[in-house]
């Protein structure tokens, strides 16, 4: 069977799976529809929780970005991960036993405050808003890719899929879903790596096969620093980028992952504490087995791109660099006339580009593997990215049923909020359509920076929240504001005001926009200390919640009011 | 009511040291070993990986699984001394 017929049964089979575990585990409440009942098993919620967190991104581009990048790429690696201990061990076990519904719920009980809730709900829409809008993209690019429809198309799918499971299910639907697609997705990701691992190298492990030896005895790591520094490109195990820029985009991203509420909010679904802090030791491990196959993979490509392409005869090129030519990912072009592929840093005399995304999406093809596996990376990318945008969507419902209309209406009954919830979900689902299918320009862009957002508003306040009992509410009223304006600013200006300016001689301190939101943590933290130095400390009633919050025992499930 | 409100102090400063220690360590193996040190680690090797280099793509995420595991071992421990475990 052709790539196509393959892909169509592949891709049909997992939306079937994901539509009959929604329709099975539909929410027939509102602690069903948010929480998923507080049931959850912890392995269960690991895997929700992987797949939750890895995107589209992560699934197709985030090799591809290490393999252009070589060490610098490393900031994704441990910054996309290192945010989980400090899930683990600073917010999750607490978030759990305070046992409410949201971030903005944690917000405005411990800081005793409308006010500081609003503030919460605000940063909460914002950054979910933004980056749910850069993954509907990335459904319409996966369905356009693999399905040869047009992008638009392919967003419009994918909404009815995600509108289908999300505002039937709520969070109960979308945690089994997830577990399904985790499987997909890890499964799709694996094995091709694991193919052209033994065809490089002969080590089973892509892990092992990153260290080992290619042809010729000689590493592979080795040799491709030797080959990219031959062509004149930077050695690929060295950096390129500041040392100051690498710390901070690698904190930005590490803090932003413990403070995004679509992560945080996948804790409240286990029964017990132990249970939220065991749950981020698998939802980890699943994350990192993905995680740590991507650097192999980056060098697999690379390696077998240069090896394959560059300096070779124009007319004597293997198969797949011209299917992927249709596409545009990757381009040729013999500049000089000379019938070799050149391919040098100066983009005047280089006649090779490679797209990032070819890295993963043409893996099997250049591994010669059957048709079958490209339809399984093709349903792998979609439960990625499907997973990723469920799970931000049922955060701005919640922010809206819960945070604004029951904070303001506290006497409507549970059957009208979930219908609110599930109205905001679709509201939701055509709003993040709408940018799918007409991308603001900076939508891209955006999405990297929801996390420097999230660093620099959420974290602060809840670590204090747990870990201080004089933080009041002016304190984290100020800090948030603080540490959103400042972060804010700079990306804006950076970004919008001035992009000629964007280079390392006018950044502060040399750390580019997509760090910056390590400073604005630190502000954030700072203006939230020194404005509580002045105003009077929190309630006893605030004091001795507190003091509960720390103790496990009790936690009991996730209750309402 | 005065001694259980000394317990739980103790609790806390007990699980207080487990956390800065794990931290601490978090911070050594990402930004110290992958980052700070990155450079002079890359001096020794590890198979085939320079050191600096593969703490930084493997090594780091490989000791931040590892750190939640004991974290969960210890507090479950920690917190069964003091009698708050959940039943």
């Amino acid at each position: 069977m052709d790539i196509l017929t393959w892909t169509y049964i592949l891709v049909g089979l997992s939306f079937a799976l994901y539509i009959g575990i929604a329709i099975y585990t539909r929410a027939s409440s509102t602690k069903e529809f948010y929480t998923a009942g507080g049931g959850v098993s912890p392995l269960a919620n690991g895997m929700a929780t992987a797949a939750d967190w890895m995107s589209a991104a992560s699934f197709i581009s985030m090799a591809g970005i290490i393999a252009f990048s070589g060490y610098d790429g490393s900031v994704y690696l441990m910054g996309w991960t290192g945010g989980y201990v400090l899930l683990a061990l600073l917010l999750a076990p607490y978030l759990r036993k305070f046992g409410k519904f949201t971030v903005p719920d944690f917000v405005g009980d411990r800081y005793y405050s409308n006010q500081a809730k609003v503030v919460a709900v605000f940063c909460a829409l914002f950054i979910s808003f933004t980056y749910v809008a850069g993954q509907m993209r990335g459904v319409g690019i996966v369905f356009s890719r693999y399905l040869e429809v047009d992008i638009n198309t392919g967003v419009i799918i994918g909404m009815a899929i995600v509108f289908f499971y999300a505002v039937l299910g709520g969070m109960k639907g979308i945690t089994y879903t997830q577990v399904a697609q985790y499987c997909v997705l890890i499964f799709a990701f694996m094995v091709p790596a694991i193919f052209v691992s033994i065809q490089l190298t002969g080590n089973f492990l892509p892990q092992l096969g990153l260290g080992g030896t290619v042809e010729g005895g000689e590493y592979l790591l080795d040799k491709l620093d030797g080959v990219l520094g031959d062509l004149g490109f930077a050695e690929y195990t060295s950096g390129r980028k500041p040392m100051i820029d690498i710390f901070a985009i690698t904190l930005a991203l590490m803090v932003g992952t413990a403070g995004l509420p679509h992560v945080i909010v996948r804790f409240f679904t286990v029964p017990r504490v132990k249970d939220a802090r065991l749950s981020a030791g698998y939802a980890l491990v699943f994350i990192a087995i993905l995680y740590t196959t991507a650097p192999a993979v980056a060098a697999f490509g690379i390696y077998n791109a240069i090896d394959t392409v560059a300096g070779k005869s124009v007319d004597q090129l293997p198969q797949w660099v011209s299917n992927w030519q249709q596409t545009n990912l990757i381009a040729v072009d013999d500049k000089n006339a000379n019938g070799v592929v050149d391919y040098t840093p100066n983009p005047e005399t280089n006649e090779l580009n490679i797209d990032k995304d070819i890295m993963v999406l043409a893996a099997p093809e250049i591994a010669k593997l059957p048709n079958w596996v490209v339809g399984l990376v093709a349903a792998g990318g979609m439960a990625a990215a499907l997973s990723t945008a469920a799970g931000l969507l049922l955060v701005i419902s919640t922010s809206v049923s819960r945070d604004l209309f029951r904070t303001f209406v506290p006497s409507m009954t549970e059957k009208t909020e979930l219908i609110i919830a599930r109205v905001s979900a679709a509201g939701a689902v055509l709003v993040a359509g709408y940018f799918g299918v007409n991308p603001p320009g900076f939508v891209a862009e955006v999405v990297a920076f929801a996390f420097g957002l999230a660093a620099a508003s959420f974290f602060p306040v809840i670590i204090m929240g747990i870990f201080s009992t004089r933080m009041n509410k002016e304190g984290a009223i100020a800090g948030m504001i603080a540490g959103l304006t400042i972060t804010l600013g700079y990306i804006i200006y950076f970004k919008f005001i001035h992009p000629e300016s964007n280079s390392s001689e006018h950044w502060w301190f040399g750390i580019s926009p997509e760090g910056f939101g390590s400073v604005g943590m630190a502000v954030n933290f700072v203006s939230c200390f020194i404005v509580s130095k002045f105003t009077p400390p929190p309630p006893q009633k605030v004091q001795d919640m507190i003091q509960e919050i720390r103790i496990p025992r009790g936690a009991g499930s996730a209750h309402d009011h | 009511m005065e001694d259980k409100k000394q317990r739980m102090k103790a609790y806390w400063r007990r699980n207080i040291k487990i956390v800065l220690t794990l931290v601490a360590i978090w911070f050594i193996v990402s930004f110290g070993f992958g980052i700070l040190l990155v450079e002079p680690l890359n001096a020794f090797r590890l198979g085939g990986f320079k050191l600096g280099f593969w703490f930084a793509q493997q090594g780091s995420i490989f000791s931040f699984v590892i750190l939640i595991f004991i974290y969960v071992y210890k507090m479950n421990r920690l917190d069964e001394e003091f009698d708050v475990n959940e039943k």
